[in-house]
């Protein structure tokens, strides 16, 4: 093949890129890592923090951000993929719902995540949680209406909400239409091909699509600013109502609110590394899940 | 009435399904004009007729599988033992447990070579395993596969070759016990000799099933059926025996067709 002096320029910049890339990614961890790692020791992991923040560990941290993204992920993947099966298998591709429900989707993807958690601090508490505080309680002091771990999980589980859709939706497309006919062709009503022939085919695509949405919602940190996450709070949170602490908040807190920000450096270093730790082994797993489905398709 | 016509009529010891003014559209487009037609039970009719002709489209409406796409319509009646399988309150899927359908392209589900015959009865709420294990054997058997599986029941139907792919639909298609099967081209994306073990499973079925069966290929039509129907633009321009329709076409469509000079 003959070399044109086009093709080699776009090989020298497409080279440079990804070298920058790498590059870029490479001082990033490897700063993380060489700062962050000294400070993670067993009593870091499982302490919680003094009152100064710097010294003693980040448990509530890492228990928070758990807790946390289970409760998100309860309460929005369910939603997100029943949404995603309502679009794909049940909707006729002219319907009005469906079509106001992907531009609804397409527009929530699109809004930046401090809305969220405004939108959360509007409608999950000041409306719900303080509705339900006026209807039950005569106690001018919120039980419900205020920040809690319930309201940073629901704001987050809006958040996620449009990528379990879209990917769950582009995995049930992958299935193909033929699999669908034979199941309907046997007698197999509607709910029972989604169910036994769709579903299944479809799992792995779903199941990645749904990993790498909550590692994304774990790490965020805008949205649950005002709506749980709390600022230094040495115990563990035993009921939804309480407030949290997060990982990444409090990796912000440190930096920002610590009364020596120099001293809190390595600490902040090793929170960061135990946070990226855990959304990088989710999206491990992801990778996996995909690989895996993708032989099981094999013969 | 033409000739073949009353030899059709003479035939006909019993009518399994009867389409009567059936009209198919693809929205504003008409597919299938005005087709009056009737299915001998326990026989083979071929539908034949070149490409875009709509006699794919008819055959999916014998089961309602054209329910399916949102811009199909069908109009007229279609009769399964006298019943109208269009009417208020016919579940299609119960048409679907009688009038089974084999598609062009093999399609076996990603599981084992057992579990696909034994999806439909599974579906159905059967829940015995000595059942379905016989049941299993009997419609591999019944399809002429069973001796090459019968070892490998537990592996993935996905190993198995084309022909022996189109034969497990087949097998899991007879697995619920329908009346009537209806195949869409089953055989052509088959090698010779795979087609000729289709072919030949086509004929012992007959004597149990009801069987309509679309094809492309003229020498097969004339093999394997009882009856031929020829569709052109969406209208059915002639039907008759399959002996008569190959000999003494009595239109000029049909002869031409038949010999080869369209479609």
């Amino acid at each position: 093949m003959r070399h044109t002096k086009q093709d080699w320029l776009l090989a020298g910049l497409t080279g440079v890129s990804l070298a920058v890339i790498l590059l870029l990614l490479a001082v990033l961890l490897g700063q993380i890592f060489w700062h962050g790692a000294p400070v993670i020791s067993a009593q870091f992991l499982t302490e919680s923090p003094g009152a100064d923040m710097i010294s003693g560990g980040i448990w509530p941290a890492i228990y928070g951000t758990v807790f946390m993204t289970l409760l998100m992920t309860i309460a929005g993947v369910p939603v997100g993929i029943a949404t995603a099966i309502f679009l794909s298998e049940y909707a006729s591709p002219r319907s009005r719902i469906a079509k106001a429900v992907r531009i609804a989707v397409n527009n929530l993807a699109g809004v930046p995540s401090i809305v969220f958690g405004l939108f959360g601090l509007g409608f999950f508490i000041i409306f719900v949680g303080g509705g339900v505080d006026a209807l039950l309680y005569d106690d001018p002091r919120p039980v419900w209406g205020k920040p809690s771990i319930l309201w940073a999980s629901l704001t987050l589980a809006v958040l996620t909400l449009p990528v379990v859709i879209v990917t769950t939706e582009e995995a049930l497309r992958t299935v193909p239409r033929e699999l669908r006919d034979a199941s309907l062709a046997l007698g197999a009503t509607r709910f029972q091909t989604v169910y036994k022939i769709v579903l299944p085919n479809a799992k792995g695509g779903i199941l990645t699509g749904v990993i790498l949405a909550v590692s994304r919602g774990a790490g965020e940190v805008s949205p649950i600013i005002f709506c749980g996450a709390a600022n230094f709070l040495p115990y563990l949170p035993t009921d939804l109502r309480d407030m949290f602490m997060h990982l990444g908040y409090h990796v912000y807190a440190l930096a920002t609110q610590s009364p020596n920000v120099d001293a809190a450096r390595p600490t902040l270093f090793g929170t960061v590394l135990v946070l990226l730790v855990l959304t990088f082994s989710l999206n491990l797993l992801a990778v996996i899940i995909r690989s895996r489905s993708r032989a099981a398709l094999r013969p | 009435m033409s000739e073949s016509q009353k030899a059709v009529a003479e035939a006909r010891n019993d009518v399994k399904m009867e389409t009567r003014n059936v009209n198919i559209f693809y929205g504003a487009n008409q597919a299938i004009r005005d087709v009056d037609l009737d299915i001998t039970d326990r026989s083979v009719t071929a539908l034949i007729g070149p490409s875009g002709c709509g006699k794919s489209t008819y055959l999916r409406a014998l089961n309602r599988m054209n329910d399916t796409i949102h811009s199909c319509r069908v109009e007229g009646r279609i009769l399964l033992d006298g019943e109208n399988i269009y009417d208020r309150g016919v579940d299609p899927v119960e048409v679907r447990r009688r009038v089974g359908m084999v598609f062009q392209k093999s399609n076996p589900f990603p599981k084992s070579i057992f579990d696909n015959v034994a999806f439909g009865l599974r579906i159905g709420g059967e829940k015995d395993k000595d059942v379905i294990a016989q049941r299993v054997e009997e419609s591999l058997k019944g399809a002429a596969l069973w001796d090459e599986v019968k070892d490998r029941l537990q592996s993935s139907a996905l190993g198995l070759s084309g022909g022996q792919q189109q034969r497990l639909c087949i097998a899991r298609c007879l697995a619920v016990w329908p009346e009537v099967i209806l195949m869409d081209e089953p055989a052509s994306a088959l090698d010779p000799l795979a087609t000729a073990k289709i072919e030949e499973l086509i004929r012992e079925l007959r004597e149990r099933y009801t069987i309509v069966i679309v094809t492309h290929s003229m020498q097969q039509a004339a093999r394997v059926s009882d009856f031929t129907a020829f569709f052109y633009m969406g209208e059915l321009v002639e039907y008759g025996k399959t002996d008569m329709m190959f000999t003494r076409p009595t239109k000029k469509r049909t002869e031409e067709y038949i010999s080869g000079r369209f479609g």
